[in-house]
């Protein structure tokens, strides 16, 4: 229970927003974050499935990618299609090293013919520049931007997150369908607007001028969304099934084990990993990503042990209480033999051996689906 | 910030222990539960086990993380609290009340001395710990 503060953290644009409100900072990656705020991480979860809520996720990176390349040079670092993308439109994917192994998960957004936003973990930022950097100096007509001071960037997600974003953008948020990207004006100021998000509920990501966050937040604040902290956060991502790099994989690991198979597109021009994958795809891997329910009021935890009869058969990569289910959940590296729904298993809980189901990612889904 | 009251005794691990007669009801702090967060689950000692000064008796797990419990003070369990047992979040909610945790029949009524007053616990926990 330590909670001294680290001068050298770094603050977002809304650090000050975030005090006002009452929250518990912590650091992660870096960076000064709020955890939670006074209402606490399960209010904040409930508000993000049943209303709204609003995360700062201005410390993830935001970068751009320019140029007559742009999206043909994406294709060779993302294992997602990028030249195909049509402007408008985002993915999900990997950026992988030539081993195949994970430098980090980011969404690409194609904002036009020569120009895509690639956001990135906030840990991994320095790590994806380095490598693209890399891999851009073979390839004419590309410059990489880091735009993540400029743009501040805040999560609204829940059921209630487009109708509120409706009301303050004169109808333009939902012109935006879901995984696209477009603009929006709200209070006389247009901002890119995306309709992703990392919670499995439906709502935006929207990307302020820095100068403009801290209005923003506010106005949304008097609109009734919930400011909620990379607690809830967690909890909504794993709820949703969704995979935190740095927890649950890191360049050790493959996107095949990571259960991110269908986040691959192999057959680009000149995708740096398209080989190794390929072949570990063809090979398969020991171990796969699985998630479970825990019995016996007993919480899985990052690095536990799995065990199929007295017997080592994984690892337990991420864990909490889900709120939602009102049950214990919680994911991990498996081997393949112990990874089908319905398979019982225990988790060594601190010396204390709990039983586990495998059931079926994700653990929730939003009825908007 | 609550107030620590000043009737018990604190631990630097964030338990309070308030002697009444023989016993004494054992807690911890509202700078516990809420650097803690939600509480979902309680792991406490049984009635008729003996638990001992500082030593781990049990866990406090709420959605972030697991934390040991220490006892403030030795003795045997002669009560806890069900209720915070199956509502944990009353002890989020009223830490040095309502959701106290067990109570303990003391074996060694001096070690008391060992633990802080309520003005030198407000101290250390000023200052970041």
């Amino acid at each position: 229970m330590n909670i001294e503060q680290t001068p050298s953290l770094k603050r977002t644009q809304l650090y000050h927003a975030h005090l006002k409100a009452g929250a518990k900072m912590v650091p992660f990656a870096g960076w000064e974050m709020p955890v939670s705020y006074p209402r606490g991480i399960i209010s904040e979860v409930k508000s993000v499935r049943h209303a709204a809520g609003m995360f700062d996720v201005s410390h993830m990176g935001r970068l751009t990618v320019k140029g007559r390349n742009a999206a043909q040079f994406l294709g060779t670092v993302c294992s997602a299609d990028v030249p195909g993308l049509a402007p408008g439109r985002s993915k999900y994917h990997v950026i992988c090293n030539e081993q195949g192994g994970i430098i980090d998960d980011a969404v690409v957004y194609r904002l036009t013919e020569d120009e895509c936003l690639l956001v990135v973990n906030a840990g991994n930022k320095e790590g994806v520049l380095g490598w693209t950097g890399r891999q851009a100096r073979s390839m004419d007509a590309v410059e990489i931007t880091d735009l993540s001071g400029d743009l501040a960037m805040i999560a609204v997600q829940g059921p209630q997150a487009v109708p509120t974003l409706d009301r303050i953008s004169a109808g333009g948020a939902s012109k935006i369908r879901p995984f696209r990207i477009g603009e929006v004006a709200i209070q006389g100021a247009r901002m890119l607007a995306a309709r992703t998000g990392y919670t499995g509920e439906d709502g935006f990501e929207i990307m302020p001028p820095s100068d403009r966050a801290g209005a923003l937040w506010d106005l949304l604040l008097r609109e009734g969304i919930e400011p909620s902290g990379l607690g809830a956060r967690d909890v909504c991502r794993l709820e949703a099934g969704l995979m935190l790099h740095g927890v649950d994989m890191t360049v050790e690991n493959n996107p095949i084990e990571a259960g991110l198979e269908r986040f691959l597109y192999l057959d680009g021009s000149g995708y740096v990993a398209g080989q190794a994958l390929k072949r570990i795809k063809s090979e398969g891997t020991r171990r796969i990503i699985a998630g479970f329910r825990t019995s016996g009021r007993a919480i899985p935890r990052h690095g536990q042990n799995v065990l199929k009869d007295g017997k080592p058969v994984g690892i337990v990569t991420s864990g909490t209480h889900s709120p939602t289910l009102d049950s214990d959940i919680g994911m991990g590296y498996v081997d393949r033999i112990c990874a089908a729904p319905g398979t019982r298993l225990q988790i060594d809980v601190r010396g204390r051996l709990a039983d586990a189901e495998v059931v079926p990612l994700p653990f929730y889904k939003s009825s908007r689906g | 910030m609550a107030e620590n009251p000043s009737d018990r005794k604190y631990t630097k691990e964030h338990e309070w222990a308030r002697v009444e007669g023989p016993n004494a009801t054992v807690g911890i702090t509202h700078f516990a539960q809420d650097s803690l967060g939600d509480i979902v689950y309680l792991n406490l000692p049984e009635v008729g086990s003996t638990v001992k000064q500082f030593a781990k008796m049990g866990e406090v797990e709420s959605v972030k993380a697991v934390n040991d419990l220490y006892s403030p003070i030795s003795g045997k369990v002669v009560d806890r609290n069900e209720e915070a047992l199956s509502n944990p979040d009353i002890v989020n909610k009223e830490p040095f009340g309502k959701g106290w945790l067990i109570k303990v029949q003391l074996s060694n009524p001096s070690e008391v001395e060992k633990l802080m007053d309520a003005g030198a616990y407000g101290d250390m926990t000023a200052s970041g710990h």
